[in-house]
């Protein structure tokens, strides 16, 4: 008896030993991002195989919608209740990084050549500030135009010939634009959503195309309320009004007309391919942007990984761990397969040369540029309002366009005036 | 009843104009669950009625891997069941203590509770906001509910019924020995139940449909509210109509529940608030 | 103790919690919101300092926030008569129809019962530009021209207005029949023998006695519409209050000033505008009533 009670207690106690000896190296990571059904499934799987090479540390995921996200950062984190990793949009790194929200990565992991080597020019130079990394990303975006077959071949055009030009664009769009017997707009031949990737389409392509530069090199000075700049910006207007192919929020917005097929074409994101591939009965293409005047231009981005301030000692080591399993090729390679978006590392895309629509995403990247945001969101509603207001009050587009620039001007201004303080 | 007979014109007209209405009250209800019934196909095309009706949209809201919705149902369920409850004890006792008890200061009590009913919420959610951060309150069942653990309104309106109540069986029950507390919960309560069936259901309905604050005070969208996470069904990757439809739906069904078993309750709750002016 | 003293004590004893509460709840933060919009408080900055009057100094020259007022204005202005006047012609027609009072009564409140934000939703879906609009479906087959409603800087804020007259009809169609039927039928039947018409009837007999009730509802519906925010929210695209800020109301305003901007001091100090805006404007219609109830 007594023999017995002791082994049931001596079992018990070498049990919790080993139970609390587990905990002691047990680390949670809290790893939030924005809620985009394809990532986040994604990001399960990606956790799961994470955790499996690295016992011991547990990641738990969470998102939140698009609209709040930086909302909720912006509340949580200072109070210390945020997460350990974060994803933000690399449009938003100056801000956060001025607000003290993140830290910079450690040199020993991500040294500046290391990133230099490992990602694009524009990724390398976009995530550096004072000298310091801040975050490392899995993929990139480019825009690409995207069309529906099925549209095309009903409107007697060659679905495997889309327009090349802005020029052939057009003629495109008008006759895949239809309207019921009163004149409204029943499918748009080409979505016109500047709250979309509109703006952006604007802001680093047709700006270029038509020839103004955006803003200068620093981008501390807005600089396309020239004369090239107005016109590209009235050629966009005009396609709303004079000739009607499309307008902002038609069909609710721009992906949800498409994926209804209510609509032609689009100029849409590589971060769209897996969404589309996910609609059934959806027969569609992509094709590099069009060309103006043979000028070529593109507008990259991406959604990039950050730690937090603060987080030290067993969760650093863990988030560091965990950045690095982010940013490794066999992941960047998954993230291009189950989302779509491309491999930050460029050596990385040389197998999907022969994917058709990858493929047309990759060489986008050979020209495109990155706007250096100071406020993405507010950027964005600046240029979004210009559409809206040649649109809706049949305001001048010129004088639109410089009642935007100034008012750009102005948040830019604010935003480093704030720093020196 | 003022209903004037006889000499009054056509009646006909009347029931035209009343039933032409009811068909724009009740139309978005009807459009709202037919396009539940629709596929992702089917609800862009501009016919009445689904040509092959389907329960996928219900379905995928409440068990497809990533859909939270059942969590938000539960989220309101609790608490608006926690308020409700909450409001009813504390609203009663305050009201019972205002209309048969005599103190110092009662007026003025009375006044300062009643006054509370001027400051709008929309203006206390930033403070409120404050106070949830500062107590660490974001995010929790306790954050969400405690603005609403006690209401003013219900306060006066318990109040005014209490003040009819007769005593005799109060002091009897005191004359008996009995604590005051037992007998609130023994003779007290059960004279007023039509007015707590009242109070328990425009609390209920209220909580329920509560947006600005529950907006405000969760930061996860595990913790969001029916109406919370269904605002935000619509976002960067465009908008699921048929998921909107579904969710706005199911959101409704129990206040529809509540509402064709309390129907008397309701109305005469409604009109009540009416005439205490 | 005395008797006396004893059930105070109780009394006391039950207001404890309930009053903690109420100061807590609803009097200390409305002196804290006070208190903020003079500070330059908010989530992005460590430190707080007072400004004095500079949040009010900046809320309005801010050209946004002057458009929310003037929109917030034009929901009272416009929503409030329309609402009463609808809901007031329909009561009086459901007073006079023999039967089917009651269920017609509760599919009028129907509306108002349930969740704001899905029936906003659903309005919302209703709302859409062809193809996907069933309310511009229906304009078009009748050969009316087919509408932007909330994609049009002109038509959102007469939509959303329309939607939150929608939802409160109901509610006051209600009230105004629990009023009608307080009016004792023998003044109606007194005045009809003396051979008062129905007009005249409803003019010198029913209103006024109605009155009591309509200025209550003009009261409550009034701060209805000045404080309008859930309606404005789902309505609008990416809830900003668009197009063009032509929907945007005072609170969605202090709402993106508070938790889109994180500006607190200047989201309290537009706050506490709004509510004096609806304090005054209740106490007008007060005493412009109470001089009509009491001639």
């Amino acid at each position: 008896m007594k023999r017995t009670r002791i082994g049931v207690i001596l079992s018990l106690a070498l049990f919790l030993g080993a139970a609390i000896a587990g905990q002691a190296a047990d680390v949670t990571i809290t790893y939030w991002q924005y809620f985009y059904q394809s990532k986040v499934d994604l990001m399960s799987d990606l956790i799961q195989q994470f955790e499996a090479r690295n016992p011991g540390i547990h990641v738990e995921q969470v998102t939140f919608p698009y609209e709040s996200y930086q909302q909720k950062v912006a509340a949580a984190v200072p109070a210390g209740e945020g997460p350990d990793v974060i994803n933000l949009y690399y449009g938003w790194l100056p801000l956060w990084v001025k607000s003290g929200y993140l830290q910079a990565l450690p040199q020993s992991a991500f040294s500046t050549a290391r990133l230099a080597k490992t990602f694009y020019p524009f990724v390398a130079q976009s995530v550096s500030f004072g000298g310091k990394n801040y975050s490392v990303p899995t993929a990139v975006r480019t825009l690409a135009l995207i069309y529906n077959k099925r549209l095309f071949r009903e409107a007697g055009l060659d679905p495997n010939v889309p327009p090349r030009t802005l020029e052939e664009l057009l003629a495109d769009a008008k006759k895949l634009s239809k309207y019921d017997a009163q004149g409204n707009l029943v499918q748009s031949g080409l979505l016109m959503q500047p709250s979309g990737q509109g703006h952006v389409w604007i802001r680093e392509v047709l700006f270029r195309q038509f020839g103004a530069t955006p803003y200068s090199a620093d981008g501390r000075t807005v600089t396309y309320d020239s004369p090239a700049g107005i016109h590209a910006f009235q050629w966009y207007t005009d396609r709303i009004t004079k000739d009607k192919v499309g307008y902002p929020n038609f069909s609710t917005d721009d992906v949800t007309a498409f994926t209804a097929q209510k609509a032609a074409m689009n100029i849409d994101g590589s971060f769209r391919i897996a969404t589309l591939n996910a609609v059934k009965n959806l027969e569609w293409g992509a094709a590099e942007l069009p060309t103006y005047k043979g000028i070529k231009s593109n507008f990259a981005s991406f959604w990039t990984n950050a730690i937090v301030s603060g987080i030290s000692g067993a969760k650093l080591d863990a988030a560091v761990k965990f950045l690095a399993f982010l940013t490794s090729p066999e992941v960047q390679d998954q993230w291009l397969r189950k989302v779509g978006e491309l491999p930050a590392t460029p050596s990385l895309s040389e197998r999907y040369q022969n994917d058709p629509v990858i493929r047309v995403f990759l060489k986008g990247l050979a020209y495109a540029h990155a706007t250096s945001y100071v406020d993405e969101a507010g950027q964005r509603a600046i240029l979004d309002d210009a559409v809206d207001e040649v649109n809706l009050k049949r305001t001048d587009p010129a004088a639109a366009l410089d009642a935007a620039a100034a008012k750009e001007q102005k948040l830019i201004n604010d935003f480093w005036k704030q720093g020196n303080e | 009843m003022a209903a004037t007979k006889g000499r009054t014109p056509a009646v006909a007209p009347a029931y035209v104009v009343l039933s032409l209405l009811s068909v724009v009250m009740l139309f978005p209800f009807l459009w709202m669950l037919l396009s539940s019934l629709k596929d992702a196909t089917q609800i862009y095309q501009m016919t009445l009625f689904p040509a092959n009706p389907t329960l996928d949209n219900y379905v995928s809201i409440f068990l497809s891997r990533n859909s939270r919705f059942p969590q938000w149902f539960l989220n309101s369920a609790i608490v608006g069941v926690a308020t409700t409850v909450s409001v009813l004890f504390f609203d009663s006792l305050v009201g019972y203590t205002l209309a048969k008890f005599r103190f110092p200061g009662k007026r003025i009590i009375f006044l300062l509770i009643i006054s509370t009913l001027m400051i709008p919420t929309e203006m206390l959610v930033i403070p409120w906001y404050a106070l949830a951060r500062a107590l660490k309150w974001v995010n929790s069942y306790w954050g969400i509910m405690f603005p609403g653990m006690i209401s003013a309104f219900g306060v006066f309106l318990m109040r005014q019924f209490m003040a009819t109540m007769p005593d005799e069986l109060i002091d009897a029950a005191r004359v008996d020995g009995k604590r005051e507390l037992p007998i609130f919960f023994a003779v007290v309560l059960p004279l007023v139940t039509p007015a707590l069936a009242i109070l328990a259901i425009f609390n209920f309905i209220g909580n329920w449909n509560a947006f600005l604050w529950p907006l405000i005070a969760v930061a996860t969208p595990r913790m969001f509210t029916l109406p919370v996470g269904l605002a935000n069904f619509s976002g960067e990757a465009g908008a699921n109509w048929q998921a909107i439809m579904t969710g706005a739906t199911v959101s409704m069904l129990p206040l529809v529940i509540v509402f064709l078993i309390f129907q008397k309750q309701i109305v005469k709750g409604i009109a009540l608030s009416g005439l205490k002016g | 103790m005395t008797f006396a003293a004893r059930r105070a004590a109780i009394a006391y004893a039950f207001l404890g919690i309930p009053l903690v509460f109420f100061v807590g709840v609803r009097f200390a933060p409305m002196l804290y919101m006070i208190a903020m919009s003079f500070t330059d408080w908010g989530l992005l900055r460590k430190t707080v300092h007072v400004v004095g009057l500079a949040n009010f100094a900046s809320i309005f020259a801010d050209p946004v926030f002057l458009k929310s007022l003037v929109n917030t204005a034009k929901y009272a202005v416009l929503g409030t008569p329309t609402v009463i006047v609808l809901s007031l012609c329909i009561a009086l027609i459901l007073d006079r129809v023999p039967r089917g009072k009651g269920v017609y009564r509760l599919l009028y409140v129907l509306p108002y019962i349930t969740p704001v934000v899905a029936v906003a939703w659903v309005w919302r879906w209703m709302f859409q530009s062809p193809p996907l609009g069933i309310i511009n479906a229906v304009f078009v087959s009748v050969g009316l021209r087919a509408h932007e409603f909330l994609n049009s800087a002109t038509q959102a804020l007469p939509s959303i207005l329309a939607v939150n007259v929608w939802i409160e009809l109901g509610y006051c169609t209600i009230v105004f029949l629990a009023g009608m039927q307080t009016i004792p039928s023998s003044i109606m039947e007194a005045a009809r023998m003396d051979g008062a018409s129905g007009w005249q009837l409803l003019r010198r007999i029913t209103l006024p006695l109605l009155l009591p009730v309509t200025l209550l509802l003009v009261v409550v519906e009034g701060i209805q519409f000045l404080r309008i925010f859930t309606q404005v929210y789902n309505l609008s695209y990416q809830a900003l209050g668009g197009p063009l800020d032509s929907t945007k109301s005072a609170t969605l305003y202090i709402y993106q000033k508070a938790f889109t901007n994180f500006d607190m001091g200047v989201a309290a100090s537009a706050s506490l505008v709004l509510f004096a805006i609806i304090l005054a404007v209740t106490l007008v219609q007060l005493k412009l009533f109470d001089r009509r109830l009491n001639y």
